[in-house]
């Protein structure tokens, strides 16, 4: 890549700050350039949020419909899968999937609750009533 | 507490810490395409069995600490390195070395790193940053993908160092110990063992996932993702290829740049005619790496969704492919001159 092809999108990293990037100059020779974010790398970070977002919206619906615990909602909502909130709550996976069914949900131990809120960072009523704030 | 660290900026967050770190400690010859040239840092592996965010889990970069750990052992300089059970003993051990004047690099998770974009935060837990200093309750933060410095709260640094999940960093921290002279002689026997490694690990490594093999491998999977999965989740699919390759840290073009200026840079220690020639077709392989992401753009973005589209995709790997096995053939066959 040549230096004057380092591309400056504004991307959501611009935000925050520019990023180092490895290119020619005219002699051939490589420098560092700043870049304010590449078009094509934000359009694949968009692709990602946008499925999450569904994700989300359809782990509510499902919660709503009964066939589901917030559980899968709050997996969802902080990106987690069962391998990160097995991580995340020291329970054991086949426990946490029995937790996902609503039925499973209605029965936990306060205790139990206060692990998946603390797991999830928000507290116990958020997370029977799928309140999420972001942080 | 404030450490006498100088803030360096670089394209990717190992390299940049292992950089910066050395450069704590006088050895300032180190750059980052160095580091990453002598910590045989460039790599490809697509594991089809592990999935990540729900999409294919693809690497262009060796295991994290990898990076730093070769360059301090090529170069002779001690490392300490430490893992904590408790958080408490984490905090204490990384306030006794910054009250010793001793800045630490420390693996972290990004999820809950305050200071990037919500867009960023993903649970990646193999992000690297030095603390450099801590005042009051902020511990002052150099993180080398980012143009300034910056601070954590004790609370948010803890929450990082101890995020949970695949590569949990345990409250990791780490730092090469001072005192020590390297020579140009030295820096050039470490290049061309990082050459060496580098070219053993993207030839030789058994198995069709891993190194220039995975390349091939992950393009023949592209031609069937659109019948396979569908269109829509080829497209997340190929929109995680890209992630991966042009997310924060490699410099553009999956590192195949910052491993050309390496090169480049290595003509300085350990000159040898064929270098210039094959710096060039890593940068040919960087910019072929962004035009396949071009073309991935179109089909995430609905612009293209043909067979023909995903063929044209594996095609580019496959190109991509080939210039790298030559070019690490070319690597692996250089004779160098006696020193």
């Amino acid at each position: 890549m040549k230096q004057e092809d380092v591309p400056q999108d504004n991307g959501a990293l611009g935000k925050m700050t520019r990023e180092v990037c490895y290119a020619t100059d005219k002699e051939g020779k490589y420098v560092t350039e700043l870049s304010t974010g590449w078009s094509v790398k934000t359009d694949a970070l968009d692709t990602a949020w946008h499925e999450i977002e569904e994700r989300v919206a359809k782990a509510r619906e499902k919660v709503l419909a009964g066939e589901a615990s917030p559980l899968l909602f709050f997996m969802e909502r902080r990106l987690m899968d069962m391998p990160t909130l097995v991580a995340y709550t020291g329970f054991w996976k086949w426990r946490i999937k029995k937790d996902l069914t609503a039925k499973g949900f209605a029965r936990l131990s306060p205790r139990r609750l206060t692990r998946y809120a603390e797991a999830f960072a928000v507290s116990v009523e958020d997370l029977k009533s799928m309140t999420f704030h972001e942080d | 507490m404030k450490t006498e660290f100088h803030h360096l900026q670089s394209a990717h967050c190992e390299t940049g810490v292992t950089t910066g770190l050395m450069h704590h400690i006088g050895i300032d010859k180190i750059t980052e395409p160095l580091a990453l040239g002598i910590g045989a840092g460039l790599f490809y592996i697509y594991i089809p069995f592990i999935k990540i965010s729900n999409g294919p889990a693809i690497a262009f970069r060796v295991m994290p600490g990898l990076i730093f750990k070769r360059v301090c052992k090529a170069l002779g300089i001690p490392v300490v390195r430490r893992k904590f059970g408790s958080r408490e003993e984490a905090a204490r051990a990384l306030d006794q070395q910054l009250a010793a004047g001793q800045p630490v690099g420390c693996q972290v998770g990004v999820y809950y790193l305050t200071y990037f974009p919500k867009e960023y935060r993903f649970h990646f837990n193999a992000h690297n940053i030095v603390v450099f200093g801590r005042e009051e309750d902020r511990y002052l933060v150099s993180d080398p993908v980012m143009e300034t410095t910056t601070s954590l709260s004790a609370y948010e640094l803890e929450r990082v160092r101890f995020a949970k999940g695949a590569l949990a960093p345990k409250g990791q921290l780490y730092y090469p110990v001072g005192g020590h002279q390297v020579t140009d002689e030295q820096i050039a026997r470490a290049i061309r063992k990082g050459i060496k490694n580098n070219a053993f690990a993207m030839l030789h490594i058994p198995g069709p996932i891993a190194g220039i093999s995975g390349i091939r491998y992950t393009a023949r999977r592209i031609r069937k993702w659109r019948d396979k999965l569908g269109l829509h989740d080829a497209g997340l699919y190929l929109a995680q290829l890209v992630r991966m390759q042009e997310e924060i840290g490699t410099g553009g073009g999956g590192f195949r740049y910052m491993y050309a200026a390496f090169l480049q840079e290595a003509m300085a220690y350990t000159p040898h005619p064929s270098l210039p020639s094959i710096s060039a077709m890593f940068t040919r392989a960087g910019d072929l790496w962004r035009t396949a992401a071009v073309q991935a753009a179109g089909i995430y973005k609905g612009r293209l969704g043909s067979q023909e589209d995903f063929d044209k995709m594996a095609d580019y790997l496959m190109e991509i492919a080939d210039i790298e096995e030559e070019a690490f053939r070319a690597l692996a066959n250089i004779k160098w001159a006696a020193p």
